[in-house]
This record gives C-alpha cells, sequence and structure tokens, in this order.
C-alpha cells in the first residue's frame, strides 16, 4: 500500500449506525446518573451505558419537565468507562441532538421518559453521524421511527415503575405484528401500509425478512434476572435496564445477575443461581397508580 | 466438521448465518460443555463484558488451552482482541486467550462518530475488494515477525498522524480482523478460517 495515501474512509452511514447496535446484542445497558454508578455498570458487565441526570423512578416522582443531560456530567461518564456511552435527547429537540454529537456520545435516545420538545415531528435522524435509538409501542411506530433513520428499536415499556408489564405488551405488540405480517400476501401488504401509518417499503421489508430491519431491544420497568429472561425469550434482542438497579439494594450483585440472566436467558439453573439472595428489588408500581404514561408521549 | 462461535454477547447471529451460507455446522457456545468443536469463532461484541461472562462461565481457562493447543480460530474486533496476546486501554482485570501475537488498542480509532466503511486490498483473497465495516474498531499497534498481515488501512488519526495500521492479521491457526464480515454476509475470510481446519 502506498503510505502517503489515505485509504478512502466513510464515516455516519447506515452500516456502522446499525452495526454498532448489531454489536450489543445479547447485552444490557444500564442507566447510570454519575461517574461511580457507570464504573459499577461496566465492572458488572454492561454493554452501554444510558447517562442521565435522574433515572425515570426519580423523574416520576419529582416532577417537573426533564431535558438532555448537562455536558459536563456526561463527560465525566465518558472518562470514566471504556465501554460505549449514550445519552437522550427530547423527542423532536434536534438542537439537544446535535450538542450530544458534538459531545461524541455513541447513541442517542430520542426518549420519551424526557419531556417532549415537539408535539407533531421526532428528530430528522438521517441528518445525524451518532446513531438513534428510539421507543415503540406498536410495529407501526417503530417503523416510522426507523423512517426517520432511527437505527435501533426499543419497547417502550413504562419506564420508572418497575413493573414489566407493559414492557411485554408492547414487545408482543411488535413480534406479533411482525410474524402477522409474514403471513400477508403481497396486496394485502398496502393495507398493512395504512392501517400501520408506516412506509410500504419498509412494511414489505419485514414481511420478507421477518424482522425489523434495525435490531429490537427492550425497556421500561425490568427489575430482575427473570425479567431480563422473560424478554429475551419474547425476541427481543438485549436490554434496557433503568431505575431497576440503582433503585435496588445491592446494585453492584443485581447488576452483575441481570447480565448473567440475559447472556443465560434460556438456562433456568443459571436463572435461579444469579435470582438469589439479591436483597430487596425496586418497589415498583401498579398500572393503575401510574398517572403519567410516558409511553404515550411519541407518535 | 462443527464450528463453536462464542456466543455470550455480541453479534454471534450473524457469524451462524455467515456459516450456514456456507453450508457448515455451527453451535453456540454458552457454557464449558459446549466445547466439543473443531473451531471457535469469537464474535463482535463489548469485550470487556465478553471477557468477564467467560470468565464467569468457566469457559476461559478451558478455551484457552484448546486455543494454545491448536484449535482454529477466528476473531473480528471484539473477537480480535480476546484473542491478542496484549492489550492497551483495556481494563485492568480484562482477561484476553492470548493466541496471537499482537498489541491491540482498544476503540483506537475513536469513539462511535468515527466508525466508518471502506473497501480493502486482501492479500491472497479472490474476487475484488473487502467491504469493510468498523465499529469502534481496535487498533493493531504491534505485530511479532511470525504474524502475517493480510490488510492494512491508511487512516488519519485523531493527533492528525497518518499511520497504515494491520486490519487481517494470521498466526498459524489464529485469523483476525478489527473489522466485521459478518455484518454485510462477507464470507471470504471465514473460507480461510475454515482452511486452517
Amino acid at each position: 500500500m502506498d503510505n502517503t495515501e489515505s485509504t478512502a474512509i466513510v464515516t455516519g452511514g447506515a452500516l456502522v449506525k446499525r452495526g454498532l447496535a448489531e454489536m450489543l446484542r445479547g447485552g444490557v445497558i444500564m442507566d447510570v446518573v454519575n461517574a461511580e454508578q457507570a464504573k459499577i455498570a461496566e465492572d458488572a458487565g454492561a454493554v452501554a451505558v444510558m447517562a442521565l441526570e435522574r433515572v425515570p423512578a426519580d423523574i416520576r416522582r419529582e416532577g417537573g419537565v426533564a431535558r438532555m443531560t448537562d455536558p459536563h456530567l456526561i463527560e465525566a461518564i465518558q472518562e470514566t468507562v471504556t465501554i460505549p456511552v449514550m445519552a437522550k435527547a427530547r423527542i423532536g429537540h434536534f438542537a439537544e441532538a446535535q450538542i450530544l454529537q458534538e459531545l461524541q456520545v455513541d447513541y442517542i435516545d430520542e426518549s420519551e421518559v424526557l419531556t417532549p420538545a415537539d408535539e407533531a415531528h421526532h428528530i430528522d435522524k438521517w441528518k445525524f453521524a451518532v446513531p438513534f435509538v428510539c421507543g415503540a409501542t406498536n410495529l407501526g411506530e417503530a417503523l416510522r421511527r426507523i423512517s426517520e433513520g432511527a437505527a435501533m428499536i426499543r419497547s417502550k415499556g413504562e419506564a420508572g415503575t418497575g413493573n414489566v408489564v407493559e414492557a411485554v405488551r408492547h414487545l408482543r405488540s411488535i413480534t406479533g405484528d411482525i410474524r402477522r405480517l409474514t403471513q400477508a400476501d403481497s396486496a394485502e401488504l398496502y393495507g398493512w401500509a395504512k392501517n400501520l401509518q408506516a412506509p410500504i417499503g419498509l412494511v414489505q421489508e419485514v414481511a420478507e425478512s421477518g424482522r425489523l430491519p434495525v435490531p429490537l431491544f427492550c425497556a421500561g420497568g425490568l427489575a430482575t434476572p427473570a425479567d431480563a429472561s422473560l424478554v429475551m425469550q419474547l425476541g427481543a434482542e438485549a436490554v434496557f435496564v433503568g431505575s431497576g438497579i440503582f433503585k435496588s439494594s445491592d446494585p453492584s450483585k443485581r447488576a452483575r445477575a441481570i447480565v448473567e440472566a440475559t447472556t443465560h436467558y434460556q438456562d433456568p439453573a443459571v436463572l435461579l443461581n444469579v435470582s438469589r439472595n439479591l436483597g430487596p428489588a425496586m418497589v415498583g408500581i401498579e398500572m393503575d397508580e401510574v398517572d403519567v404514561r410516558l409511553a404515550e408521549r411519541g407518535w | 466438521m462443527r464450528i463453536g462461535i462464542l456466543a455470550l454477547q455480541g453479534d454471534f447471529l450473524n457469524h451462524v448465518a455467515v456459516l450456514d451460507g456456507l453450508s457448515v455446522e455451527s453451535v453456540l457456545v454458552k457454557t464449558r460443555d459446549d466445547l466439543d468443536v473443531d473451531g471457535i469463532i469469537v464474535p463482535g461484541g463489548e469485550s470487556t463484558t465478553m471477557s468477564l461472562l467467560m470468565q464467569s462461565s468457566g469457559i476461559y481457562e478451558p478455551l484457552k488451552a484448546l486455543v494454545h493447543d491448536g484449535l482454529p480460530a477466528f476473531g473480528t474486533c471484539a473477537g480480535m482482541i480476546l484473542l491478542a496476546s496484549s492489550l492497551m486501554d483495556g481494563r485492568p482485570d480484562q482477561v484476553t486467550l492470548d493466541a496471537i501475537d499482537i498489541v491491540v488498542r482498544r476503540n483506537g480509532f475513536g469513539r462511535q462518530v468515527a466508525s466508518f466503511e471502506t473497501d480493502l486490498a486482501v492479500s491472497g483473497v479472490q474476487g475484488g475488494p473487502m467491504r469493510a465495516v468498523f465499529i469502534r474498531a481496535p487498533v493493531v499497534e504491534k505485530v511479532a515477525d511470525s504474524v502475517e498481515v493480510l490488510a492494512e488501512v491508511n487512516y488519519r488519526f485523531a493527533d492528525s498522524s497518518n499511520r497504515v495500521v494491520p486490519v487481517i492479521c494470521r498466526q498459524e491457526k489464529v485469523i483476525v480482523s478489527s473489522f466485521h464480515p459478518e455484518l454485510v454476509g462477507e464470507d471470504r475470510l471465514h473460507k480461510i478460517f475454515l482452511g486452517l481446519i
């Protein structure tokens, strides 16, 4: 090779954006609010951390407008860990996303956990070199986010509740509709596109491949190793755990147990072993008692 | 012939798909009982996580012994890190299988915004350039004399230095790449690996 001539390098393409999501598969992405928690997460085997100022359970309790995290806090976390660092921008708040890109976070979560900034438009994610993950409660929502450039989808669940029921509902809705799509004939796909309010090209692609064009992860209310195993068995390719770790009595041990459970999700002997003596999980909330449904944010 | 694919975390299913395309039987390796194989693929993923899970699952010691005794191995990205003899910018408690004499720097090209695609000329490989996807990829900083370099890139690093760095290395029955052929359905490196068995 000629030493004077640089290799032609292309950054920011769809392949590298989706590629990082592929690398996170089978892993646990943990919410952290400071460098100390980030270190505990990395020590426990997290594949990435999500840097934020308040975990969803605290956002829920304290109320007020939830915004992008102070860059100083994200930088402190970036300096502490070697694994990917993600951060959240408000739905539609492309200026927050521009700041996070400048900060070189590894993934931006356009997240319903923060207070939405735009009631009609999500961020045009194709304009960014940093990949985006977006939440979805059903297949149509997932495909709309992908059409806007999301490189990873996470089922939303209901963040900050410690209750896995909504995560299961959303995951089953997405995977169930994917299975039904694969049975539809070519004419029916146009009806599906209309009902899902999703681009026909993406609907056809899903019908053909039997999966989303980007990895499907699960979030929102996971609190135990068994929760992680449950959603992995239901078709999630990796899990996000938010309040469930650092709102429990022994975060380090619980984090480690959830990592093991996500890898060995089909092995009840391992699940039994790691579920023992974790101390109290986060208390959690019944859905009837939830006053703000975060999952209803976004469209 | 049965190829084991380390399946603790990462993009191991993409490697299964490549082997399926070549009609080669593969088995997912999650515990030490799954190690009755003729070759091992260490996939892309997060190397710190995989290092930890290799130890907790009891795979680390037996797998290390097997590759030292000549079990053919192929690693991509994190797999390259886990097969390398020595790491820079790793975690102090991070273990490797010490199967190929190279020194590797984790995330050496930078953060995700620096992740890139390029076309590579690969020595001894027919069929035109190889599309290579580098995701928070490791940089090979040093190779032993006995290591053969099959491809390199000339890269402008963040400190504005231009350096030519190896991206595919081979030593005896071990082959590693700092990029992900499995992400684009590229099977030519898998064929070289299968040829080592």
